[in-house]
């Protein structure tokens, strides 16, 4: 199981004055059951790359092919990759039309041919799943809070069973509660279920803290592809793109220059955390002879 | 997908014809309406040819843009060109069966469809050299007269421009709310008109929801801003006719006249 993405392009507005790359020349292939981030300024292509995985943009060049086939080969069912390839968009929220929560996230298993019933069965795991208490089920979806309302949309496209789940900055608007609790909802669907996750965020911590891998887009370009701690040494390259490292990556490499030797590819608080208790225990701290350690072990 | 309405959508070059007083481009575009409706030989049509033409070149605007206005009315164009093609009695030319053509009818058709086609293209000229904001701001100066006769003209010229600014809004709304519940599944395509008809429901629904909820959006933000109506309130950037306004009045007027004399 895979996402190839193979010399993909794409055109706006072929044709015309307003003539633009939003991708130009973006090969990847993305493995069964990994967690990639992927990260870039607004309008680097993001959004537009993931809407070709799963068929909704039609590359102008390149090609992309799932599982080995060919997507936009001929007789390829888009509709039937769309449910293996679940992309939830941004705002998902704002797509809710039904008039309780749990016929809403019916709509994905209904479209695929299931039964009211089994349709409902798929519902009830998936609003589990995001963690929406069941008191809310038979509410009106536009009763909820924006929190809830963005899980019912999520639920909306899980219901749907997908093998890959894109979801495009699933946290945007939330506060930093219901953005952890749902970050971490969708950690367990990767790990417990074994879920290949596509995660695009703007939030280096988060993206450093969950995914085992980054795709970092500029200008429609990939420009780095690689473990966070990797990407994450570039992270001059990155502020340049207006992007920027995790800030612990800036005070690990703060307590570089101040001469301390805590290892540079650190990219979460916890990692740092143990970096430098490692380096606080006594002996080492008599070993290397430093008189700065002592003070630094005061503010821990 | 709903991407081919042109009309309203601004084409950013610059040129003369995008430079002009908004003013003077409407009263060219009212000209060149009402020269259609007189020109009723070959020789006006040939004018009115040379000045669309003309003014098209002026715009630089890429011919494509102003053809691509024309599918929309393709289907009324052809209604219109079969009923006088047919319908018109006359000196017949053609019989097949119990259709008949007539010279009548073709010279006709022909106008007819000429006078549609230069319609849509005169119109198109114009709301592709002006932002739908200069479009309203001269429609209110032009009409400010009717304020004395209490008509609402800064009101109506608000909700316009507001109007016309939503529509590349929601069109992208459209598409992105469309996007989403395909990823869901949807299907818009098949299935029969009632079928359909019911498919739009996902659709329409949450585009309705977020119309309404940008609407109270704008309000909050124009009332924040201290926004009351029309009354005593300045513009930052005040219209104000130049040379080329003008020559722009003189050359329409000179075409005009040139229309109605050769009938």
């Amino acid at each position: 199981m895979s996402i190839r993405a193979d010399h993909l392009c794409h055109l706006y507005g072929e044709g015309t004055a307003f003539e633009q790359y939003a991708l130009k020349d973006v090969s990847f292939e993305i493995g069964d059951g990994e967690f990639v981030g992927l990260i870039g300024h607004t309008g680097s292509g993001k959004s537009t790359l993931i809407q070709h995985l799963n068929g909704l943009l039609q590359a102008s060049s390149g090609k992309i092919y799932y599982n080995g086939e060919d997507i936009d080969g001929d007789g390829y069912d888009r509709r039937n990759l769309r449910s293996r390839v679940g992309l939830v968009f941004q705002y998902p929220e704002h797509q809710l039309f039904e008039v309780d929560v749990l016929s809403d996230v019916c709509f994905g298993p209904k479209n695929q041919g299931l039964s009211r019933e089994e349709a409902e069965v798929r519902a009830r795991e998936a609003l589990t799943l995001v963690g929406l208490e069941e008191r809310f089920w038979d509410k009106s979806p536009f009763e909820l809070s924006g929190g809830q309302k963005r899980r019912v949309a999520i639920a909306g496209v899980l219901a749907m069973q997908p093998e890959v789940l894109i979801l495009d900055e699933p946290t945007a608007g939330l506060d930093p509660r219901g953005r952890d609790e749902i970050l971490d909802e969708i950690a367990a669907l990767h790990k417990d279920r074994g879920m290949t996750i596509v995660l695009v965020s703007h939030s280096m911590e988060d993206i450093a803290r969950y995914a085992d891998r980054i795709l970092v887009m500029n200008h429609g370009e990939k420009r780095f592809d690689g473990p966070p701690r990797e990407v994450f040494a570039h992270y001059r390259e990155l502020e340049e793109m207006g992007l920027a490292a995790p800030q612990i990556t800036y005070v690990v490499h703060k307590l570089r220059e101040h001469g301390i030797s805590i290892p540079e590819d650190i990219t979460t608080v916890e990692e740092a955390r143990d970096a430098i208790l490692e380096l606080l225990r006594p002996e080492r701290a008599k070993a290397s002879g430093r008189q700065t350690w002592g003070k630094a072990g005061s503010g821990e | 997908m709903i991407r081919d309405i042109t009309l309203g959508q601004y084409y950013p070059v610059d040129s003369v014809l995008h430079r002009m007083d908004p003013r003077t481009k409407l009263f060219g575009t009212m000209v060149f309406i009402i020269s259609l409706f007189f020109a009723g030989s070959l020789a006006a049509y040939g004018v009115a040819t040379v000045f669309l033409i003309f003014v098209i070149r002026l715009s630089r605007v890429p011919f494509g843009f102003m053809v691509r206005g024309l599918k929309a009315i393709l289907f009324l164009l052809l209604i219109s060109v079969s009923f006088n093609l047919f319908l018109t009695p006359g000196t017949e030319v053609f019989r097949l069966g119990f259709l008949k053509i007539t010279w009548e009818g073709l010279r006709l058709a022909g106008f007819m469809a000429l006078r549609l086609i230069y319609l849509v293209i005169g119109s198109t000229v114009m709301t592709l050299t002006t932002t739908p904001n200069q479009l309203t701001d001269g429609m209110e100066r032009s009409l400010g007269f009717l304020k004395r006769v209490r008509v609402p003209v800064h009101e109506i010229s608000m909700m316009m421009s507001i109007a016309l600014r939503f529509i590349p809004i929601l069109v992208e709304e459209t598409d992105k709310i469309m996007k989403a519940q395909m990823a869901r599944g949807a299907d818009f395509e098949s299935g029969n008109l009632i079928q359909k008809a019911k498919n739009m429901v996902p659709l329409l629904v949450p585009l309705f929801i977020s119309a309404f909820r940008r609407a109270t959006d704008l309000a909050m933000a124009m009332e924040a801003r201290c926004y009351h109506g029309g009354d005593g309130r300045t513009k930052m950037k005040p219209l104000q006719y130049e040379r080329r306004d003008y020559v722009g009045y003189l050359v329409c007027a000179g075409y005009l006249a040139a229309v109605v004399l050769l009938g």
